[in-house]
């Protein structure tokens, strides 16, 4: 008891005591597996034996036509789904910020744009494979058949397949980063907005000039993740073309071709290697993009 | 810096979570009967209707080994969960089962290509059924002269004609001996009805590996390097290409006929001509009730001049586990649920495959049992074409090879939708495929 009291006040000690939980967890879970994905990728594992074979698995990796596929559809999924989701739920956000419309009106639609985040893709992606279906029954196909167009293979082809990758994204996410953006908004102080009134600015002009500039943290926040979550999707593919395998792999992602190769194939070392490299390209963008915002400045300088 | 640290620790999250996979701990069974004198055996499948035909046999083990009862738990996964699980436990060397069911397709996962293998040799247990075994289907999971899965059925290539369809069409299915035949009777078909006659798959390896080996062909040279665009795989492909082109076949929802999507249609005849292994016969009886009593079955066209008449496609080996501590006891009883002619009759009976027991196959009593629901339903009788071609049912080679599995993700996966759906030259998605695999083995 004694011990542990003289710990908890230790001015030197006690500090350390607190964090450590999170130190702990940090090498368990981070830099343990992060040191033996960087070892396993320059070993070949065969059922639990490994031979250490240097950077052969990366040189395969750069001449793999597929790997370039894959990280082309990830990076191609994630600049759209920025594209889509940061403006949209931006407008949406400002208008359900705004003092136009009806309070309850407003609540019951903020509500049910958020429900999605809350389903499981698994259901999500289902659910979405059969509105997309081929035939000529399927929701999809009956919306185009409307407008008097013959049936689409969405997910046979690739635009196809893109178009209900992204809208499942929209679905999803949507409501998510509206309440991002409104929290940010609801943050901006309303003097702000009755000087800009009394000065004579209307609200496109308030939009662009307090909105936007008072919620660049949100924006940046959003934009970040939004950069991994693209990079990173897998699930949404995976349910979505139940499987990993699709129609000239045009729905596959980095992370899909990290699970065949090391899942489905056996190949845990060339895996690594793709890990690695998703974490590197990752990385990369990121700390790039915060540097390029600011983020990192220090706050009297910004 | 919080966002980014936010980054680090989901990135940190996922690699995690991609590593740490292992496999649950092992039940803790030392092997050895417990004090019933029953021995635990943990079986792992990934289709239900397995599940049950395996306890049965566990059933009839124990009717007829009072002294060596066998406790049998079988657990069902789905497909690839089933097969992942078991790579990842086979990697980790913990929570093993005893026996597994393993799919053809997937077999060569657990064959390293210098002979590795977590598997047991089975060939000893295998002796006494030996002879009235179909050999093509035994050298399907043999490597290095080492036996380690036992087939579940021939799947001998056969077709599947809906006569009434025909008939209207002025087609006699009788007269179609060749491709050629096939052909021509498809476009006839196709012209005369607008409808698709046969299928052209995307989604699986299995009738083009037919023809593929009607000609002689195979996906690997003598060394094990992929040869998927030599002359007689690209052949076999411009063949089904051309067919394609004629009408003869066509792409199918869900990319093969064996899959839910599918179904609808060839129930709804808007498809008349099926080629593919006889255990197909369970999804005509399953799945599509009203074709009972349309469907004839005959041998599958051939080449003239080919190789061999029909191989066997798809199938299950079923493994024992090497480190297992009951692994000969195992063995004794799963050669006893799989080859033995008991275990054969069972076969047809429960699932409706082609036996791999030939001694069955000339068992009257039971191929013509009249009750028997596969016999009610078809015109034709199952077993009348089998043995039409018995002698004459060949072993495909690459299916047996190491990387089998990797060619037929790159063909499923992208070359037959080049091919059959955006009409890509066979010899142009074929040489990419080569190129693909040749850096995939590297």
């Amino acid at each position: 008891m004694a011990v542990l009291r003289r710990l908890l006040y230790s001015q030197k000690a006690a500090p350390y005591l607190f964090i450590a939980p999170f130190v702990i967890t940090l090498l368990a879970f981070w830099l343990v597996p992060l040191a033996r994905t960087f070892m396993l990728s320059t070993q070949e594992v065969v059922f639990g034996q490994a031979a250490f074979i240097g950077l052969d698995n990366y040189q395969r990796l750069w001449e793999d036509r597929l790997f370039w596929k894959a990280m082309f559809n990830s990076a191609r999924y994630m600049v759209l789904t920025i594209a889509l989701l940061i403006p949209i739920p931006l407008v949406l956000a400002a208008a359900i910020n705004s003092k136009i419309g009806s309070e309850r009106v407003k609540a019951v639609f903020k509500a049910s744009m958020f429900v999605p985040a809350l389903t499981s893709v698994v259901v999500a992606g289902v659910i979405f494979r059969l509105m997309f279906a081929e035939s000529g029954t399927g929701l999809m196909n009956q919306i185009v058949g409307v407008f008097g167009l013959d049936p689409v293979r969405w997910l046979r082809i690739d635009t196809g397949g893109l178009i209900a990758l992204l809208a499942l994204a929209m679905w999803r996410w949507t409501g998510v980063n509206i309440l991002y953006f409104l929290a940010g908004m609801q943050a901006i102080p309303e003097e702000y907005y009755e000087a800009a009134t009394i000065d004579g600015a209307g609200k496109v002009q308030q939009f662009f000039h307090i909105t936007l500039p008072n919620l660049k943290p949100t924006i940046v926040y959003v934009t970040t993740i939004s950069i991994y979550g693209g990079l990173a999707m897998f699930l949404e593919s995976f349910m979505l073309y139940r499987g990993n395998a699709s129609p000239n792999d045009q729905g596959l992602t980095v992370i899909g071709y990290l699970y065949r190769r090391g899942i489905e194939q056996n190949d845990l070392g060339f895996a690594s290697a793709v890990g690695v490299v998703l974490l590197v390209v990752i990385m990369t963008i990121n700390l790039t993009f915060l540097t390029l915002s600011g983020t990192f400045k220090k706050e009297s300088a910004r | 810096m919080t966002t980014t640290r936010r980054i680090i620790s989901l990135l940190a999250a996922g690699l995690a979570a991609t590593l740490a996979l292992s496999a649950c701990g092992g039940s803790g069974d030392e092997g050895g009967p417990d004090a019933e004198g029953r021995t635990s055996i943990d079986m792992w499948v990934f289709a239900e209707l397995h599940g049950t035909y395996y306890e049965a046999m566990a059933k009839q083990w124990n009717e007829k080994n009072p002294d060596k009862e066998i406790k049998l738990d079988v657990t069902v996964f789905p497909y690839d969960e089933m097969h992942n699980k078991l790579q990842l436990a086979v990697n980790a060397g913990k929570g093993l089962p005893d026996v597994v069911d393993i799919e053809v397709n997937k077999f060569s996962n657990f064959v390293a290509a210098d002979g590795r293998t977590p598997l047991a040799d089975l060939s000893e247990a295998a002796e006494p059924y030996q002879d009235d075994i179909v050999q093509a289907r035994m050298d399907l999971y043999t490597r290095e002269g080492k036996l380690l899965g036992y087939p579940t059925h021939v799947g001998a290539q056969v077709a599947f004609y809906n006569v009434p369809l025909l008939e209207k069409a002025g087609v006699d299915y009788k007269t179609i001996k060749t491709w050629d035949d096939f052909k021509a009777a498809g476009a006839k078909y196709n012209k005369a009805t607008g409808k698709a006659f046969g299928v052209a798959s995307t989604d699986t390896n299995i009738t083009q590996p037919l023809i593929m080996a009607q000609l002689g062909g195979n996906l690997f040279d003598e060394d094990g390097n992929p040869t998927v665009n030599s002359p007689e795989i690209v052949e076999a492909t411009e063949l089904q290409q051309e067919m394609q082109k004629a009408g003869a076949i066509s792409t199918i929802p869900g990319g093969s006929p064996d899959i839910e999507e599918a179904y609808g249609p060839i129930n709804d005849g808007e498809y008349a001509a099926i080629v593919y292994p006889a255990w197909y016969t369970s999804r005509f009886v399953d799945y599509m009730p009203d074709l009972a009593g349309d469907i004839a079955i005959a041998p599958a066209p051939v080449i003239e001049g080919g190789e061999v008449a029909t191989i066997g496609g798809g199938g299950t080996g079923t493994s024992v586990i090497e480190s297992s501590p009951d692994k000969d006891f195992a063995m004794e009883w799963l050669a006893f649920a799989k080859l033995s002619p008991e275990a054969n009759v069972a076969v047809w009976e429960e699932l409706g495959f082609d036996p791999v027991n030939m001694s069955v196959w000339e068992d009257e009593e039971v191929t013509h049992n009249p009750e028997n629901k596969y016999n009610k339903y078809f015109q034709t009788n199952l077993f009348d074409v089998l043995n039409e071609v018995k002698g004459d049912i060949g072993h495909f080679e690459s299916f047996a090879d190491p990387n089998l599995p990797k060619v037929d993700e790159v063909f499923t996966g992208s070359t037959y939708n080049q091919i059959f759906g955006d009409g890509v030259p066979a010899k142009k998605a074929l040489d990419q495929a080569q190129a693909d695999l040749e850096n995939q083995l590297k």
